[in-house]
């Protein structure tokens, strides 16, 4: 508080003091405010994250989500196979296990879950990090 | 022959423009490259003419190149938070990349090099490994927590890791495939209807709407697609640094 850069006898400190204290809580506020617009989603991409109307759209994305899902599995069974001699075995169980990650990834896109392995909605998350941001 | 030249998947062949070789790699410079070539410097060009000027009252060119960056801004913002911001360059890039690159396919005669598996997969390999690079690096072997949701009893285990990986394996193959099938299809089913409208006659005036209608669906793809590509990258990212 005595750190003034001042010489301490030519102006009363008390009211510089409390210009000083008003500009800084000024300050303070306007910097709070920026931070809160910060946090807030933007509108622009508020819109444009709602689930398209197209349902065409949706249509594809729940095909390619399945058969992706499929096609990995399969892939990933064949080749353990191919290493173990095993033929066809793994594969068999890794298509079923490939259709169970497809059908999981169509639930987390219809439900608006996040892609991770943990069950909260995209929202819920969000709102976890903006907390643990600060 | 005749038949073949106006085939509607003519439009997809690599023609070799420049014959390179790399040892006994092919490497030639083709069409695909000359079209991302043209992307890039398109881009460039976009944003660094756009913003000579950069007027305090931003003109029309000068408010495209700010949009774009504003939009993909504030799309990293709100899906992966403030911690975003050191990949933003990323993903601007990426999102440049794959919507000029739709747009330059929508030039006639010219080539979308999207419509090819070869480069969307190579761009969903590229985020999907990065992606998990980031996030080894940042949790150490923690990450691997992530095949295993929370809560569930130990011994569903050796179903539900599998089931996860999966999951997260498929997610380049997903990333790609709805890029180029969405390219691939639309550029296919303009060729097609285009056919028609020659071989109909004076009816022809029905599919020649269509196509009409259909290229400005294809325009609006080419925003989705690129939209959609850069958001998946965000949402990946954000798993990636906010493991559970």
């Amino acid at each position: 508080m005595n750190t003034q850069p001042e010489k301490p006898g030519s102006t009363p400190p008390a009211p510089k003091n409390l210009e000083e204290k008003q500009s800084l809580e000024d300050l303070d506020r306007r910097v709070r405010e920026l931070r809160e617009e910060r946090r807030k989603p933007s509108k622009l991409s508020m819109n444009i994250k709602a689930p398209p109307s197209n349902v065409l759209g949706l249509a594809f994305r729940v095909a390619v989500e399945l058969v992706s899902a499929l096609v990995v599995g399969a892939i990933i069974g064949w080749s353990l196979d191919y290493w173990l001699d095993t033929r066809p075995w793994i594969m068999l169980v890794f298509v079923v296990l490939g259709a169970a990650a497809g059908i999981l990834n169509v639930y987390r896109l219809a439900s608006g879950f996040a892609y991770a392995a943990n069950y909260q909605t995209a929202d819920e998350k969000d709102q976890e990090h903006r907390d643990s941001d600060l | 022959m005749a038949v073949e030249k106006h085939s509607p998947l003519a439009q997809f062949e690599i023609k070799e423009l420049i014959p390179m070789e790399i040892g006994s790699l092919d490497a030639s410079f083709t069409n695909s490259s000359l079209v991302m070539v043209l992307t890039v410097v398109s881009i460039a060009a976009f944003l660094v003419l756009g913003m000579r000027k950069h007027a305090h009252v931003p003109g029309r060119w000068q408010s495209m190149a700010e949009l774009s960056y504003i939009f993909i801004a504030n799309m990293v913002k709100d899906t992966v938070g403030s911690e975003g911001r050191t990949y933003f360059p990323f993903i601007f890039s990426v999102f440049m990349f794959v919507l000029f690159g739709n747009l330059w396919g929508m030039v006639p005669y010219s080539f979308a090099f999207t419509s090819h598996i070869a480069v969307t997969f190579t761009m969903a390999a590229f985020v999907f490994i990065g992606v998990t690079l980031i996030a080894l690096a940042k949790h150490k072997m923690h990450f691997f927590s992530f095949f295993m949701p929370q809560g569930a009893p130990i011994y569903m285990a050796p179903l539900l890791i599998p089931i996860e990986v999966i999951s997260y394996l498929s997610r380049p193959i997903s990333l790609s495939v709805r890029l180029f099938a969405n390219m691939l299809a639309g550029h296919t089913l303009l060729k097609v209807f285009a056919g028609f409208v020659i071989s109909l006659g004076a009816l022809g005036v029905l599919p020649l709407l269509f196509v009409v209608a259909l290229t400005g669906l294809e325009f609006v793809i080419a925003f989705l697609q690129a939209f959609v590509f850069a958001i998946l990258t965000c949402l990946y990212l954000n798993d990636a640094l906010h493991l559970h």
